[in-house]
């Protein structure tokens, strides 16, 4: 039984269909990439996951552990340990990232039946979290996202990944913005993270990242379908000829 | 000041299922309805009043007579009748409650909700605490630590008796009795308030609260609040801090006057959550409040900060005169509207004298079918030369049956002024919400995480721990507000 299942899936934005029949199994403990052309449906496969408004499916399922997402609420699948690093995240004007931070982390714990830390331990947990993500203090006194340069953005994501310690991550073009010695500290990262029970998705357009983060199963999207999968080496192969081959295999 | 049959009735019948109040608890002493003359000398001499307080009131009640309703509010309610009001109505004792099992455990809720402490919760439940916490102790010690400095606070009724000549010599001087039809009526049949006097070079040791005076003694429902701050003094006012606001019933009618002398200052922050009706616009209070700050010396400076969430219909602009050369007034303020609340609410900013300053920072949050307007004046009188105004009005809508109104009105007299205005409106943002949701938080916690950062610039102006419970009362307040 895999982890999380997902059925034929088709989903349309203002009714242009952009997945078309998407199924893809991912189990515990496997690292998974999917690559694929701008606008192949990447990030809209990532919000449908999430359950973003909007992002209903017209047909298919999908399950996590068993579970039917399809009726559950973001905050809800969140809860059950699906975790979404944007493409491009969210500015939240005014809401201190600690604070933002210690208001997420609790109600996880809440959640979770476990205790909540107190200020002054979170704070402690935190700095520790951080500067493992080589995150400075002074960027934690800032508005969530809020004037972030785009490598600092996608860093926060991944501290808020390793604050949720999410049993399911989709890492949405993660690498892209990162300088090449925030790659290495943020793929570290998420492989310090990783372990037998979780599962990662990385969605991404370069071998770079994969270089760190070795996928189990690499995935080619186009046009709102997985149409190819591999093993690592399918990803060298498009870093070295591009997609048009695979693409025209198809047609 | 106002109280409608309406709302007296709304009020009644409310009483029920307003569920923070329990005011079947408490008996009422009070006058026979209506307004006239003999009315007014009841509460004169219930107050033991001397002869020129009630001489002051019947002037001003003839006053009111003549004077019209202000109609240019955008708020709509049902006509009132004087007539059919009580305008004394004191609490007797209220009965006591010997345990927290004892308290109607809605409110209860409410109070875990606020984050109020146990023992604090005991004692706005009015459950007697003497053992754990004894209230009147606290009251005592603080009240001892003030005088040492030669602070006075305490009720105005008070104030009128021991210190007449500050009294006389300040009362109506920054709110003229005729300033409006409501601060008339307010000066005939004012009931209680707080009075505030900080001599002449010292700053005030601790915030003063109304907090503290109700559990003192239980205000009237016509409020009168007078703060005079001589040469170099500080104080720090907090209005009605959530909670005991919530145990009554009453209307809220009230006249805030400060003074501030040369170099002092006074900042004056509000925590405004009265029962705003239910989600069909029944019941609920209303609010007509005339509150204004003289900066009568040099180099003083006045400070309003409110966050109004509560009340059926909110009235209410908070100004500055700023008639001291170098003086500043500052105005922040968030008003929340749910559901079918109405809020007309915004600042004044008179500047007479010279490089006066003054900056307005309003945040408007409207939700439901609710209406949310600034209103808000800036004047440069000849002779203010080198004024200077900041206004920035930002307003928030969650869904698309509220609405959000700004207007500004600016006299401007002298030609070296600069006054600038940035006024925005903006809706919730799809992408703000369903990110905080993709970390585990619920609409509600995700609406109140946006909005507590949309009003960042207000509540960093408020004390600490008044700004926590703010927090707190923006997410309650906003309940049922999102899908
Ligand atoms: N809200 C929307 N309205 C209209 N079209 C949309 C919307 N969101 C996505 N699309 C379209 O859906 C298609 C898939 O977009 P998506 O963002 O999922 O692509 P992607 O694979 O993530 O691309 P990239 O590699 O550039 O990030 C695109 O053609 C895009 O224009
Ligand atoms: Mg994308």
């Amino acid at each position: 039984m895999p982890m999380l299942e997902i059925k034929n899936a088709e989903l349309s934005i203002d009714d242009k269909k952009i997945l078309k029949g998407l199924s893809l199994n991912v189990n515990e403990g496997e690292t998974h990439a999917i690559m694929g052309p701008n606008g192949s449906g990447k990030s809209t496969l990532s919000y449908m996951l999430a359950g973003r408004d909007g992002y209903e499916l017209d047909n298919g399922s999908i399950t996590f552990n068993n579970i039917d997402l399809i009726p559950l609420s973001p905050d809800e699948r969140s809860n059950l340990g699906l975790f979404l690093a944007f493409q491009y995240p969210v500015e939240l004007p005014g809401v201190s990232s600690t604070n933002f931070l210690r208001e997420i982390f609790n109600s996880r714990k809440k959640y979770l039946g476990e205790d909540e830390l107190t200020h002054l331990d979170f704070i402690k947990h935190l700095r520790k979290v951080a500067q493992n993500l080589s995150i400075k203090d002074e960027m934690l006194k800032r508005y969530v996202n809020y004037g972030f340069s785009g490598g600092e953005k996608k860093r926060f994501e991944i501290l808020q990944m390793a604050l949720l310690n999410p049993k399911i991550s989709v890492l949405d073009e993660t690498d892209s913005g990162l300088d090449v010695d925030a790659l290495k500290i943020v793929s570290e990262g998420v492989n310090n993270l990783k372990d037998k029970k979780n599962a990662v998705i990385v969605i991404t357009h370069y071998q770079r990242l994969l270089d760190y983060i070795k996928p189990d199963i690499v995935h080619i999207m186009s046009d709102g379908k997985i149409i190819k999968s591999g093993d690592a080496d399918l990803a060298l192969y498009i870093e070295k000829n591009g997609y048009s081959e695979i693409l025209n295999e198809q047609n | 000041m106002v109280a409608t049959t309406e709302t007296i009735n709304q009020v009644k019948t409310s009483t029920d299922r307003y569920k923070y109040g329990f005011s079947t608890e408490i008996e009422v002493d009070k006058a026979p309805k209506g307004l006239n003359e003999d009315i007014i000398r009841f509460i004169s001499q219930k107050k033991d009043e001397p002869k020129w307080m009630l001489d002051w009131r019947l002037e001003a009640f003839k006053k009111w007579k003549k004077m019209e309703k202000p109609n240019w509010a955008k708020v709509s309610f049902p006509d009132i009748d004087f007539q059919d009001i009580y305008y004394y109505a004191a609490p007797k004792a209220k009965k006591k409650l010997n345990s927290l099992d004892e308290v109607d455990p809605e409110l209860l809720k409410t109070y875990e909700k606020l984050g109020i402490p146990l023992n604090e919760q005991k004692m706005l439940a009015g459950v007697a605490v003497d053992a754990v916490f004894d209230s009147v102790s606290v009251a005592t010690t603080f009240r001892e630590k003030l005088s040492e400095v030669g602070v006075i606070f305490c009720p105005i009724s008070e104030a009128i008796k021991n210190h007449p000549y500050l009294v006389k010599k300040y009362i109506g001087s920054v709110v003229p009795v005729t300033d409006n039809y409501y601060t008339a009526l307010n000066s005939a049949v004012f009931t209680d308030g707080s009075f505030v006097y900080i001599p002449k070079g010292v700053k005030c040791p601790m915030e003063l609260s109304t907090y503290f005076r109700i559990n003192e003694k239980n205000t009237g429902q016509f409020e009168r609040t007078l703060i005079i701050v001589e040469d170099e003094g500080y104080v720090s006012y907090l209005e009605g801090c959530t909670a005991p606001q919530r145990d009554e019933n009453q209307l809220h009618a009230a006249v805030v006057e400060l003074v501030a002398l040369n170099r002092s200052q006074i900042k004056y922050s509000t925590v405004q959550n009265w029962y705003p009706g239910d989600e069909t616009g029944k019941g609920g209070i209303y609010n007509f409040v005339t509150k204004r700050g003289k900066c009568l010396g040099d180099n003083s400076k006045i400070s309003w900060t409110q966050v109004e969430t509560g009340s059926a219909i909110t009235w209410k602009y908070p100004s500055c005169i700023l008639m001291g050369n170098n003086s500043v007034g500052e105005f922040y303020s968030v008003a929340i509207t749910n559901n079918a609340q109405q809020a007309d609410t915004g600042t004044k900013m008179i500047h007479i004298g010279k490089n006066t300053k003054s900056t307005i920072i309003s945040k408007g949050i409207s939700a439901g079918k609710s209406q949310n307007t600034y209103r808000g004046q800036v004047q440069i009188q000849k002779g203010a030369s080198n004024a200077r105004n900041f206004t920035q009005c930002d307003s928030l809508l969650i869904g698309n049956t509220c609405s959000a109104h700004t207007v500004p009105y600016i006299n401007q007299h002298v030609s070296n002024a600069k006054v600038e205005h940035e006024a925005t409106t903006s809706k919730i943002s799809e992408d703000q919400l369903f990110y905080c949701m993709q970390r585990g938080l619920d609409a509600e916690q995700a609406t109140s995480m946006i909005v507590n950062g949309f009003c960042k610039e207000v509540m960093k102006e408020l004390p600490m721990e008044f700004a926590v419970e703010a927090q707190k009362l923006i997410g309650i307040s906003l309940e049922g507000s999102v899908g």
